[in-house]
This record gives C-alpha cells, structure tokens and sequence, in this order.
C-alpha cells in the first residue's frame, strides 16, 4: 500500500521544506484529505464539474431563444428547472467554490506563510459536504420539480405551486453548500488571524488575503439568514407552519427580505475574492507594487459593511414605500465609490508599467472591462425609477451577468493562468490561452451586450419564447453563448495541454513582479511548505 | 497564548456568530411585528382601549374596503362604501358577512390601512377583527368597527395632505375550523383571539 511508504522518510528533516513530500496513497490522499493544497484543487475541479453542467444548461436556454416558437425546452415547467439550476449551479457550484474554496485554500497559507489551514480536518468537511449538494440539486434538475427561479421566491416555491420532492432537494443543497462555505471561512478567518508570518501585520497582507478575509466575513454574517430563510420555508412546506403564507398570518414579503439579506451580500463574496487576485495580476505585469493598498484594502472592507445595507434595491417593486426606495437608492449608490477606488487603483498600478500582455493580464484587463459595464449598469438599476421599468427584464440579465458571470469569471480564468504554473509545476500554453481568452471575450460580449437592448424594449426574463420584436439580438446573443461554449473547449485543452507537459517551471516563473510569498516555494510547491516559519521585514 | 488556544477563540467567535445569525432571521419576525405595531409602518393601525380626543373641526373621508379568501365560504361586504369622518371623534361603521355554507364556519379579519403612512394616526378602539367570528350555516350577522383619526395628521407634513384612508378587511378561515373540515391546516400565532396575557400588555400600552 502506497500509505506505507509516507513513513518511509519520516525521520528526513534535514533539508528544509523541499525533502518533505510524504504523500498519502491516493484515497487517503484525496478522501480524507487535510492538506489544504489538495483541498483546494478538489474544489477547483469541483467548481470546473458544476460550471460545465451549468454552463451546458445555459446553452440550452440560449438554444431555446435563438429564435421564436423554438421547442428545444419542450414546457414551461422545464425551462424553470433549467434556469433555476443554472443560476444556483453557477453561483454555490462553481464560481464560489474556484474563487473561495479553491484558490483561498490553495493559497491563503502559501500566501500568508502559514504551513496549512487551521483546522484541516473541517476544512475537509467544508468540501465534502459540495458533492451531495451538487447531486440533490441535479435531483431537483433532474425531476423538474424546482421551478423557482434561483430566488426561491414563494408562493412559487410552496407546496401549492411547487408541491414535488425536487423542491425540497434543492433547498436542502442550498443548506448543504451554506454549512459548507460557513465551515470554510470559520477556518479562513481563524487562519488569516492567527497564523500569519511574523512581521506580516494586517496592513502588510497581501491583497487576495484580504479579499477572502473580507468575504469569509460577508459568508459568516450573510449565509445564516440563508439558512434561516430556507428553513422556515421547508416548514412551510412539509409542517404546517405558515411564515410566508398570509392564509395564516404571514408574510411572502418576509421571505424576500430575508433572501436579499444574504443574496446582495453574496453578489460582493462571489467578486471579492475576484478583485483580489486581479490586484495580484495586475501589479506583476506591470511590474509594480499596487497603486493604493491601503485604499484598495479599506475600498473591500467598505463594500463589504455597505453591501449589507442595501438589500430591498432588489426589491423596489414589492410594494415598499418611497422613502424606503430613496434611502436603499442612495445607500446602493454609494457603493459605487469604493469600487471606483478599486478600478482607478487598478488602472493607476497600469500607468507607467512596465506592461507584460500575458494571458493573465489579458483575462485580468478583460475584467476591467467587463466589470466597468456591468458596474455602470448597476448605477443605472440602482434607480427606483428606472428600475420601475426595467425590473425582471433582460437588462437586470445583462447586468450581473456582465459583474458575475463575466467578472467573477475573467477573475477566475486570470486566477488559473497566473497560479496553474505554482499549482501543477507545468506551465499553460500561451498561445492556446490567448485563444482561449479572445473567444471568451468576444463570445460573453456578444452574448450579454445585445441583452441590454432587449431589456430596455421591454423583454421580461424567466421565458421560454418572446415575440417576434425580439428576435433579431436573440440570435446574435445565443451566437455569443456558442462562441463562449466553444472557448470553453479551448480551456479543456489548455488543461489537457498544461497537465500533459513535459517541461517544468521555475519557483517564480513572472520574474520581479511576483512578490507575494507564494513564489518563493517550488513550482508546484512541496506537501508540506513553511515547515520554518518565513519572516517578513 | 499558544495559537491552538487562539485558534479555539476566534473559531468559537465565528461560531457564536453564526448561530447568532440564524437566530436574528427568526427573531425578524416578532421584531417586524413590534416594530410595525410602534410605529404604524406598513399601514398597521394603532389598535387599544385609547379615547378619543373629541372632535376638532376637520374631517377626512374613510373607505371601506373587503376581501374574502376563496377559502372561506363567506360574502363579506362593507355596510357603507364610506364616511365622512370628524378627525379626533370616535366613530362606528359596519360590514356584514354572511355564511354561504349550511355548517357553521369561523374566520378571522386581517387588516391595514392606506395610504400606509397613516397607519399611526389611525386608532381602532373595538373591531370584529380583534377576535375570531364564527356565523352558524346561512347565517348573516353586521359587524361594527369603531376608530378615531388622529387631528395630528394633519400637523404631520408627510401625512397633512392626505384626503381619503382606506380601511381594509381580509376574511380567512381560521386555523381550527380549517383543521376540523380538511382544508388549509395552516395558520400563524395571531389567527385566533387575544390572550389575556396579549390583552394586559395591550392595555398598559395604551394607557
């Protein structure tokens, strides 16, 4: 058995961190794992399964609007689950588990010079516990019986109008992946407080360690009332209670409330950790440290406080009052100035750099870009008035979907770039990663831009079928999904490529604009890393 | 102190945290409610034993307005559409209901008012919808309402414009009667009548 001959150099401690790669045999390597380097590669191929499933669900509804009267979905009701699934798989299934469970775990303690997580057995947990939420969910998918809409709004979701056991599959994944993401930033919490390197005060921590600082913060105060909602929901469901249902005294108000409580502060956990590494990547191809640290640093913390306060700007249409409208207006916008802190700071960190236009800093000036839209667009919904139009049509789906699924994306894919030769010791194609990314581009833009006309002409989102008005930027959109799926299959190359190579990397592969602490371990780093402890000065 | 002893703190603080999160997101539901009784948010009336103040000059126009669940075999309409109302000056006005079934049937009013930012001047001293009703089969019966509109609403600048409230009424089956005939077994804490412990605290509210 392979565990045997972990003992084999146990006595070894003679040379430093390098002779210290006493690896598990593979199940209780990658089972039971506690090493959080394996931990997070677990997740990032978790995030790349739950991505691809609701990146194929995606195609399917850009098939069904290619053009009127299409008949891919063949009824209404499966077309719910589709989008109900594809929302929920993108958000809890893949981009929170790359941007938090993956890169945090894998570089939270390389970064910070900590030897591992602070409880690596719950750290072992919080992933284990993805899986079965990704299968009841497909449950819910699979039987069509979670029809929703992500939001979970009742009455849609009751047991008058959503009476299966695919439901409450769903909603109870849904408790699954909170108590996962909880466990999660317990431990980076406790992490980045108390293991850090001696010397590295909080003022001195790299960028990406605040950003899951903050959103593991954002996680540990939003996710509970998540929980909280979903559980009275369950009940309302399948015992007799009634916190939704004014038949009995309650209110299905309540529950939006509730939900948006958690759902804006999850909209800034999935693009924190997002701006985080952008920072990184940004500074190494320009090779200069970041423009402002201290202002990006309190720029997060500030988005972080403010984002939960502005909850109801999702909820202008539920009959709240004008001035509750005016103050979450205002209180919304507000938040546009830290991020502007952000994108200036980023553009600054360009100027006068020295540039270097790899495939990270392509996917990371890709950002920018996109993330400058979709912010400009969240001005324009931040509007009570505007948003009395515009509300539930495709120009909200234009809007995060050029934040999220663009954003927190292109932050993903500049993450894999710049970190896959520290992760596997192989470095990626460049050509081949270029590919990969001006397909991207090309393909989300076309996909999501002609979104904002529809909206504006007044397409409601959640429908299977539009008049014929519509359809001339419906075909060019779902055009723009097909290029995206095919640069999906650009990256599976550039996996294949990359974990095929037979060439190996240096321990800084960028050069002099790589500082952090990560690129002083080996490419890829030993099991065991900081056995000594790194001093910062 | 060792980090496995700072460990444990942080973590336990994280953890207290997070129960103390989902704690809060049940406690909404009692806090919201209070909240709305104080300060008449949403349209909720004041509701107690208050006199009236006696009648100032002024007068608003109050509309009557009934719904009925589809669960409830009942008709339920307003006596009169609407009243001129002295502000300050105790005032009753009348709905009738009548059980369309043969079986005697219990329900229970839920209400508000609008425009909702008048909810704090607007005082009910006695209502059919502070307790549960039940109407034998086929039977009619008037139910009065008796309330008094704040003169203050008038030196409110966010309410001193206000010309006409509405008085809104809606009819549920009761939590009991739906368990006994099948149907809707769902029903929250105040479908039913007051306690007497909920009646006490009303009163040295009020008083």
């Amino acid at each position: 058995m392979a565990a045997t001959d972990s003992h084999a150099h146990g006595g070894d401690h003679a040379h430093g961190d390098h002779g210290h790669d006493h690896k598990p045999g593979f199940v209780k390597r990658w089972l039971f794992s506690t090493n959080h380097k394996d931990i997070g590669t677990l997740y990032l191929i978790f995030a790349v399964v739950g991505g691809t499933v609701g990146g194929v669900l995606s195609e399917i509804m850009r098939a069904q609007l290619m053009f009127p009267g299409n008949h891919v979905v063949t009824e209404g009701q499966e077309w719910n689950t589709i989008i109900t699934s594809h929302g929920l798989l993108m958000i809890f299934f893949s981009v929170m588990p790359a941007l938090i469970g993956g890169f945090g775990n894998w570089f939270i303690p390389l970064m910070i010079g900590a030897p591992d997580m602070a409880f690596p057995r719950l750290n072992n947990i919080s992933f284990w516990l993805l899986p079965p939420a990704l299968v009841l969910i497909c449950i819910g998918l699979l039987m069509g019986e979670s029809g929703s809409g992500w939001t979970l709004y009742p009455p849609l979701s009751n047991a008058t109008y959503e009476p299966g056991m695919g439901m409450d599959c769903t909603l109870f994944a849904l408790h699954l992946a909170g108590a996962s993401s909880l466990l999660g930033s317990m431990n980076f919490i406790v992490t980045i407080f108390n293991m850090r390197a001696p010397g590295m005060t909080l003022h001195k921590m790299p960028l990406f360690i605040w950003s899951e600082l903050v959103t593991a913060f954002l996680l540990v105060l939003a996710v509970p009332v998540l929980a909280g909602a979903i559980t009275m929901l369950i009940c309302d469901r399948n015992f007799g209670t009634s916190f939704f249902d004014p038949t009995g005294g309650g209110d299905p108000v309540l529950f939006q409330h509730l939900f948006w409580f958690f759902g804006h502060p999850e909209v800034y956990i999935m693009i924190l950790p997002g701006f985080g590494i952008i920072s990184h990547v940004i500074s190494t191809f320009s090779r200069k440290p970041i423009f402002g640290y201290l202002g990006m640093v309190y720029a997060m913390v500030a988005i972080g406080v403010v984002g939960f306060v502005v909850w109801a700007h999702h909820m202008y249409l539920s009959g709240i009052s004008v001035d509750t409208r005016a103050y979450f207006m205002g209180a919304t916008m507000v938040i546009a100035v830290p991020t502007g802190v952000k994108i200036f700071s980023w553009i600054a960190t360009m100027w006068g750099g020295s540039i270097d236009l790899k495939t990270p800093m392509l996917w990371a000036i890709g950002f920018i870009f996109v993330f400058t839209i979709g912010g400009v667009t969240g001005v324009v919904l931040a509007n009570a008035g505007i948003d009395e139009a515009v509300h539930n049509t495709y120009y909200v789906i234009a809007h995060f979907h050029y934040v999220l699924s663009l954003g927190a994306v292109f932050s993903i894919f500049a993450g894999f770039y710049y970190w896959i030769g520290k992760m596997s010791g192989h470095q990626y194609p460049e050509f081949w990663g270029k590919v990969h990314f001006w397909l991207t581009f090309i393909g989300v833009n076309l996909t999501f831009f002609p979104q904002h006309f529809l909206g504006l002409s007044g397409m409601p989102r959640r429908y299977p079928d539009y008049p014929a008005a519509f359809a001339g930027w419906n075909f060019v959109s779902s055009c723009g999904a097909y290029i995206s799926g095919l640069a999906m299959l650009v990256f599976f190359y550039v996996c294949f490529r990359t974990f095929t190579s037979k060439a190996h990397v240096a321990d800084n592969y960028w050069g002099e604009g790589a500082t952090t602490l990560e690129w002083t371990q080996t490419s890829p780093p030993a099991f065991h890393t900081y056995l000594e402890m790194p001093r910062i000065s | 102190m060792n980090v496995k002893r700072r460990n444990a703190i942080v973590g336990s603080a994280v953890v207290a945290t997070i129960i103390g999160m989902v704690g809060m997101s049940f406690a909404a539901i009692p806090l919201y409610r209070l909240f709305c009784a104080v300060t008449g948010f949403g349209g909720t009336p004041s509701i107690g034993l208050a006199a009236a103040p006696g009648a100032s000059g002024q007068t608003i126009r109050v509309l009557f307005n009934a719904n009925t669940n589809p669960g409830l075999p009942w008709s339920f309409e307003p006596d009169q559409l609407e009243v001129s109302s002295k502000l300050g000056e105790e005032q009753v006005a009348f709905y009738h209901a009548t059980n369309k079934s043969s079986r005697p049937v219990t329900g229970m009013a839920l209400y508000n008012v609008t425009p909702e930012r008048v909810g704090q001047y607007f005082h009910k001293t006695a209502c059919f919808c502070f307790n549960q009703q039940t109407l034998a089969g086929n039977q009619t019966m008037e139910f009065p309402v008796s309330f008094w509109v704040d003169p203050a609403i008038r030196t409110d600048p966010t309410t001193a414009d206000v010309k006409q409230i509405t008085l809104s009424y809606t009819f549920y089956r009761s939590l009991a009667d739906a368990e006994k005939v099948g149907a809707l077994a769902k029903a929250g804490p105040h479908v039913g009548p007051m306690s007497a412990a909920d009646l006490a605290a009303l009163k040295s509210r009020t008083n």
